[in-house]
């Protein structure tokens, strides 16, 4: 017997499959970012031909951690930064799932900081969206790793004395083999990037510009954004980390000025860590999950392994 | 102090090749038929330090390192030297001899090397005055030299066991056949050379004045020497555990090795993670995709997983976690052991909490209770804890073969088929009910589905959440869902009592009216205690617990209502078992006395000994210094 025998099976899969009934409505606020990155993605997962049985969702916490609540996958939503970690053994235990993983700017660049840079480094196969409101906004409305210099909030009266993250740049340096920027204002361009993102093999790393109405009324709600793909004003190689490199510079400094660039900035064909685990025999072809299903299966046994100690 | 057994400390520096060289020889003794168990003493330090390593054998059960010891090899420590032969690491003198002597038992044997303890060093200790006054056998020889004529300087270990070896008139066969799996060529031919050099110098050399022989036995069974961390992954394994997360500590980062290195041969994934909290999310994030999984840490990584592992708790996700404690509080005393984590592992993590922990008493016990939190983990979809200690984690004793001869236990537990999912409770929106409020069964789980699977769709949340998983905060959904989380300790009880043999170990005098009762790893000492109280003639029985959550009620109320009085024992300051059984029986607190040891080593019998006597005996005096009477609460 076998336990996924959904998985991998060739079927037209509905729009709508991933959109769940009447239960539960969005809790977040009108005008909240957080509805484009849903719609985008809902956009999007149709056309990757997997069914909603095949994609698993993970989050963190936040108001951007609701995310697989309102969308037809199975989902995860665990703790405040951990998404990542939790996302990457899911994938590993078993690569037939499509594994994406979201969660706010306090949650991926703040608190779960170390798990971003470990996971880009090792090029998990797995998409990362980062909701990137520039503020906290579940805990109303505190400064982030990405508010702006100056920025005013209950925990920074005088404004913010730190620079903001650098996400894209960050991701590069780490070892993401794709990085790009959208925004909520875009679901059309969202829904591309998303849709390339989870067919990338490797870690893909998505930083979604949404605006938070509640908590960030002065900012800016990223538009008019300029797709540095559409526009001829910019040109480089996303194949060239020298190029993207630059350019990933140029767009997180035009952001803190005002400008919004989005666009793909980098894509890499390094292999990803599961294959390379594959490779050198540290991981099984099949789902773990599988054997545990196969009354056929040989279970090793430590009484073999017993001849050093004797 | 039984004469029938050799205990054979081996001193020198950290690094010096001390535990390989044991290890050897405690295999040796075990293959000639002994029953053998070691200790090991080393400092938090790479190179350089103080360290031995003790191997008890006998012909009979040894279950502790005992009291001292009657065979010294007192190696120097020439990684500690650079060539100039100044010191090299740091300025601590490295004294293999004089730091050894106080524990040596009257009539034992002491060999040390004077190639690299001058004479000046030996003058300073008196030793011919000591070793007249406790009949001491000494003999100085220069096991560097004979290295270095032989192979190299480094082999002085393999000079040192051939000594051993002429002066207990004990056959090299064994010794021979290990260096042979063990090395070859050169290396090899060399270590032979030296093994029987020194073996035939001594036995030429020295008349043996002292009584001091190997010990006689033989085994009914194939013999297996194994560590308290052997036994814990290869109970995993065989528990069908295929992924691990870590983050190396000691001294849990045993176990995490010996799966790194079995796990990939058998199809399994092993991963070292950037921290403790991604080790224990990713334990759950393996097996809420369907593998069996496990993290692990000591003390300061435990309390990173705290978040982790209440997640896999209000989840409902199965994972296995070991915590193996050593001294604390924060870094502590790294390679010392303690039982000192007991309560932060019962109740790590926010909220009405609830898990399963096992606190096995000895390597068996190690090997069968990791089987087990394996089966309740999955079987009830919670987290179980394994709380041993550095102490079970290092020590090597002897194990019939046949005991690891069992069947594999590969099975998810309570997991659903899709055959079973097309038939099972789904929301409107086609969500399966996979946290119902009343399951199908009596033992409050509700079975999961994993994700891949069709039909099995739902969200897993930390947040309080609806029977498809999704955030509520309806007062009787709360109700319902809370009361079937913590329901499941009473189930798991019930299991317990009813299915499995009970997990604490009794001993000593069934009929006798002074009770001792320990935890874990101190469990070996206490048995070897209570029978050496027996066979002086007074009636004392013990229990090693090893049921921490849930705690074994019944058990424990008949034990303590059958004697007059109970002393617990344990490696910790605090008192927190007796606390503990306090805190669950509501009541013994005019019953129960403490024996706390909290300096870094472990209880010796004799120490245990002493307690009992001055508890029955009501004696003004302090007990030894390291050890500390806690009178009863209430007193
Ligand atoms: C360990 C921990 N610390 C703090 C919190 C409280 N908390 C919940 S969400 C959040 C920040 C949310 O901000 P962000 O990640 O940017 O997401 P957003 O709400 O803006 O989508 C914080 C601090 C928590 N849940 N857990
Ligand atoms: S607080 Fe901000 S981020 Fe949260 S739902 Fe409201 S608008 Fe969206």
């Amino acid at each position: 017997m076998s336990a996924f025998n959904a998985i991998g099976e060739e079927r037209e899969i509905d729009r709508d499959e991933f959109t769940p009934g009447l239960e539960p409505q969005p809790t977040w606020c009108p005008g909240c970012g957080d509805f484009g990155v849903l719609k985008a993605l809902k956009q999007a997962l149709p056309e990757i031909g997997k069914t909603p049985d095949e994609v698993l969702t993970v989050t963190g916490i936040g108001c951007s951690g609701k995310l697989n609540s309102y969308l037809e996958t199975y989902g995860f939503h665990t703790i405040h930064g951990r998404s990542l970690p939790v996302a990457r053994a899911a994938k590993l235990a078993n690569d037939g799932l499509e594994v994406i993983a979201a969660g706010g700017d306090g949650d991926g660049y703040g608190i779960g900081g170390n798990h971003f840079m470990h996971t880009a480094r090792e090029n998990h196969d797995i998409t990362y969206i980062v909701f990137n409101n520039e503020v906290f906004g579940l805990t109303k409305g505190q400064t982030s790793p990405t508010s702006p210099k100056g920025h005013k909030s209950k925990t920074t009266p005088h404004g913010n004395a730190k620079s903001p993250i650098r996400p894209l740049s960050l991701a590069l340096t780490s070892g993401a083999t794709y990085i790009a920027r959208t925004a909520a204002v875009n679901p059309n361009q969202a829904k591309e990037i998303i849709k390339e993102a989870i067919e990338h093999d490797g870690f893909a790393h998505i930083d979604f510009l949404t605006q938070c109405p509640t908590w960030n009324k002065d900012a800016r709600q990223y538009v008019p954004y300029v797709d540095v793909q559409e526009s001829d004003d910019y040109d480089f190689d996303v194949h060239d980390r020298q190029e993207a490199q630059e350019m990933m510079f140029e767009t997180e400094n035009a952001l803190h000025e005002g400008t919004v660039l989005t666009g793909r900035y980098f894509v890499d064909e390094r292999p990803s860590y599961q294959e390379q685990k594959k490779e050198l025999g540290e991981m099984p072809e099949e789902p773990l999950a599988e054997r545990y299903f196969d009354d056929d299966y040989e279970w090793e046994r430590s009484y073999d392994l017993l001849e050093r100690h004797k | 102090m039984s004469d029938d057994e050799l205990i054979w400390r081996i001193a020198g520096g950290s690094g010096d090749g001390i535990d390989s060289t044991s290890q050897n020889f405690a295999k040796a003794l075990m293959r000639s038929g002994l029953d053998v168990f070691t200790h090991r003493h080393y400092p938090s330090r790479i190179r350089g330090g103080h360290t031995y390593v003790e191997i008890r054998a006998a012909g009979h059960e040894v279950q502790s390192r005992g009291d001292g010891y009657n065979f010294l090899l007192a190696l120097g420590d020439s990684f500690a030297r650079n060539p100039k032969e100044e010191a090299y690491y740091g300025n601590e003198e490295i004294k293999p001899l004089s730091e050894n002597l106080d524990e040596l038992r009257e009539g034992g044997i002491i060999v040390y090397d004077e190639g690299l303890l001058g004479e000046e060093d030996v003058a300073e200790l008196d030793l011919e005055e000591r070793a007249e006054e406790n009949d001491w056998h000494v003999f100085p020889l220069d096991l560097r030299s004979l290295a270095k004529e032989h192979g190299r300087e480094v082999m002085r270990n393999t000079a040192g066991v051939g000594a051993t070896a002429a002066l207990l008139e004990m056959d090299l066969a064994h010794i021979e056949d290990l260096m042979e799996d063990a090395m070859s060529g050169d290396v090899l031919e060399a270590n032979l050379d030296i093994l029987h050099e020194a073996h035939d110098t001594v036995a030429e050399e020295y008349d043996f004045e002292h009584d001091l022989r190997v010990p006689t036995g033989e085994h009914d069974d194939e013999q297996a020497l194994l560590s308290g961390s052997n036994a814990i992954a290869y109970g995993a394994l065989d528990a069908g555990c295929r992924f691990i997360a870590g983050y190396p500590m000691t001294p849990w980062t045993d176990v995490f090795t010996i799966m790194s290195q079995n796990l990939p041969e058998i199809g399994g994934i092993s991963e070292q993670v950037e921290d403790e909290i991604a080790a224990a999310a990713l334990a759950v994030g393996a097996s809420h995709a369907g593998a069996k999984a496990m993290s692990g840490s000591s003390g300061g990584g435990f309390a990173l997983m705290s978040e982790p592992l209440g997640l896999a708790e209000m989840t409902e996700t199965p994972i296995v976690l070991l915590e193996s404690m050593r001294a604390g509080p924060s870094t502590g005393m790294p390679t010392k052991p303690e039982q000192g984590d007991l309560e932060f592992t019962l109740y790590t993590s926010q909220g009405d909490s609830s898990r399963v922990v096992f606190a096995p008493g000895n390597v068996e016990e190690a090997y069968e209770q990791t089987r087990l939190a394996f089966h309740i983990a999955y079987e009830y979809q919670i987290p179980s804890i394994i709380i041993y200690d550095q102490k079970l984690s290092g020590e090597n004793t002897n194990v019939d073969v046949s005991f690891f001869d069992r069947e594999p236990a590969p099975d998810l537990g309570s997991t659903l088929t899709e055959e079973e999912l097309a038939e099972a409770a789904h929301d409107a929106s086609g969500k399966f009910h996979r946290f119902q409020h009343e399951p199908d069964g009596d033992n409050h789980v509700s079975p999961r589905s994993l994700p891949g699977q069709q039909g099995g769709r739902y969200l897993a949340t930390g947040n309080e959440h609806t029977p498809a998983g999704h955030i509520s905060e309806d007062p009787d959904n709360r109700v319902f869902q809370m009361e079937r989380r913590i329901q499941k300790l009473e189930s798991i009880r019930e299991e317990l009592d009813d299915e499995h043999e009970s997990n604490q170990t009794y001993f000593g005098d069934e009929t006798a009216d002074f009770g001792i009762i320990t935890w874990g790893s101190s469990q070996g000492v206490v048995v070897e205690a209570v029978e050496r109280l027996n066979e002086q003639g007074h009636a004392v029985k013990g229990i090693g617990v090893s049921d921490m959550m849930p705690f074994p009620e019944s058990e424990m109320v008949e034990f303590i209502e059958s004697v007059d009085q109970a002393m617990v024992v344990e490696m910790n300051a605090t008192a927190q078992f007796r606390g503990l059984i306090q805190k669950e029986l509501g009541r013994y607190g005019d019953k129960l006395t403490s024996l706390l040891k909290y300096n870094g080593n472990p209880f010796e019998p004799a120490e245990i000994v002493e307690g009992y006597e001055l508890n029955v005996n009501g004696s003004d005096e302090e007990p030894s210094a390291q050890v500390r009477i806690e009178p009863a609460a209430g007193d």
